[in-house]
């Protein structure tokens, strides 16, 4: 366990901390995966340092047609955000997919795609969106598309004992967009997915324009079917091609076997049953504005 | 070696303050040191929600939670929900409804129903599970329990 724990104030303390350890202190906010994993001995920290008392941090807001979610807020906040339920439908059902009520009330959206997880459900979220993380260290601000974090399975190449990640960026949708996350998962509540999918489509009349396909765990991060994208950009909104997608998903995703999540062959029919759910969804909400 | 630190909280309406290790959990310091044994400790890693405490009114796991976290915060444990002589009308309700069997996770439930209600005192069924979904009844008696919040909720309203 740690030896000593700051609640800093504001961003440059947390950096000037950081760097007096030399590595060995980490950043902590909800902490709801990171104190177990200390616990459970997988990380070892001699410092920690809290940004969750940083003000600055705490806020959702929206400058043109970008919104930013500061590295304070939570996934319930997220959820419950008339802004974000209306901008960005997509990430406020992924947030409210997250564990538990008591999880979400602590577990903040910036923590969830620093632990580089590849099922995290914001971060699959955010993917679909297209978003960008804000990294500031001593030495310089870097902005960096979420996809470009990952260096492995649970490995962000954010050094959350060097740096820090204060929020993240993302256009709002519009009119003729429209988003969704789906989920299979064992139960409804405090569950690791078995699958989800994130979608934002945007659709011109009865044809869509674009497409984001995002799915998940069925590589080491978050898949974006690049296949899928190239096959419903400019083709007709019908279940013809709504199904093809569905197949090219297929066609690139890996699942693994697993114990948890079910064999890989079943988790292979799913992942296609799960992105025409979620193609579906984000249509609807085309049509409904 | 760890060298205490201060810790000031407002616990149940009283001002706690306290030297403490750094590395202390809430559920510790809440349970082990002040000796509010409604707070329960069960899976140790968030899951179950045996340990369950209001923080600024917001439900959390106490037991994943850095004790420093609830640095100058308001704590309620279900020791502050009410006394002896006049029940939370949410304990009330448990009793009424049988909500309560071998009694460990019943703190946390109430707890969190307590956190729904403030927030919505008209749920739905769905909205009080989901309210509840991070709170384990190993005796599965969450039909009950269900009961129980909505007939408070009906009772809170009057």
């Amino acid at each position: 366990m740690w030896d000593e724990y700051f609640s800093p104030k504001s961003v440059r303390e947390v950096l000037e901390i950081l760097q007096s350890y030399k590595g060995q202190a980490r950043i902590i906010a909800g902490g709801t995966d990171l104190i177990p994993e200390i616990k459970g001995q997988i990380r070892k920290v001699k410092c920690l340092v809290d940004i969750s008392e940083i003000d600055l941090l705490k806020k959702i807001e929206i400058d043109g047609d970008t919104i930013k979610i500061g590295a304070g807020i939570t996934h319930s906040e997220v959820a419950a955000s008339e802004l974000i339920r209306e901008q960005a439908m997509v990430l406020a059902e992924a947030a409210s997919a997250v564990g538990s009520p008591l999880i979400r009330n602590q577990g903040t959206v910036v923590g969830n795609v620093v632990n580089a997880q590849p099922a995290a459900d914001t971060a699959v979220a955010l993917f679909a969106l297209g978003a960008e993380i804000e990294i500031v260290s001593q030495r310089a601000t870097k902005i960096v598309p979420i996809e470009k974090l990952y260096k492995g399975v649970g490995l962000s190449k954010i050094d959350s004992t060097m740096e820090m990640a204060t929020a993240v960026y993302f256009k709002s949708l519009k009119n003729n967009q429209g988003s969704a996350f789906v989920r299979l998962a064992q139960r409804k509540a405090l569950t690791l997915p078995i699958l989800n999918a994130a979608v934002v489509v945007t659709a011109q009349k009865d044809r869509f324009s674009e497409a984001r396909v995002v799915v998940a765990p069925v590589a080491p991060r978050p898949l974006r079917s690049k296949k899928a994208e190239a096959i419903l950009t400019d083709a007709p909104i019908s279940p013809e091609y709504i199904n093809k997608a569905a197949e090219a998903v297929a066609f690139e995703a890996q699942p693994r076997e697993s114990a948890l999540r079910g064999s890989a062959e079943y988790r292979m029919e799913m992942v296609k049953v799960l992105l025409v759910r979620a193609l579906r969804l984000a249509i609807q909400r085309v049509k409904e504005k | 070696m760890t060298s205490k630190t201060f810790l000031r909280m407002i616990v149940n309406g009283e001002v706690v303050e306290r030297a403490i290790r750094p590395s202390a959990m809430l559920l510790d310091i809440l349970r082990y040191e002040l000796g509010f044994t409604g707070v329960k400790e069960a899976c140790g890693r968030g899951e179950c929600g045996a340990c369950t405490v209001l923080v600024d009114g917001i439900a959390i796991s106490s037991c994943i939670t850095p004790a420093l976290k609830a640095m100058n915060k308001e704590i309620v444990t279900i020791e502050g929900l009410g006394s002896s002589a006049k029940l939370h009308p949410i304990q009330e309700a448990f009793i009424e409804h049988g909500a309560v069997q071998c009694g460990f996770c019943t703190p946390g439930m109430i707890l969190s129903a307590k956190a729904l209600l403030d927030k919505n005192l008209s749920p739905t069924e769905e909205e009080v599970k989901v309210g509840l979904s991070g709170n384990l009844c190993r005796c599965t008696g969450y039909v009950k329990i269900i009961e129980a919040v909505l007939s408070a909720a009906e009772k809170m309203r009057k």
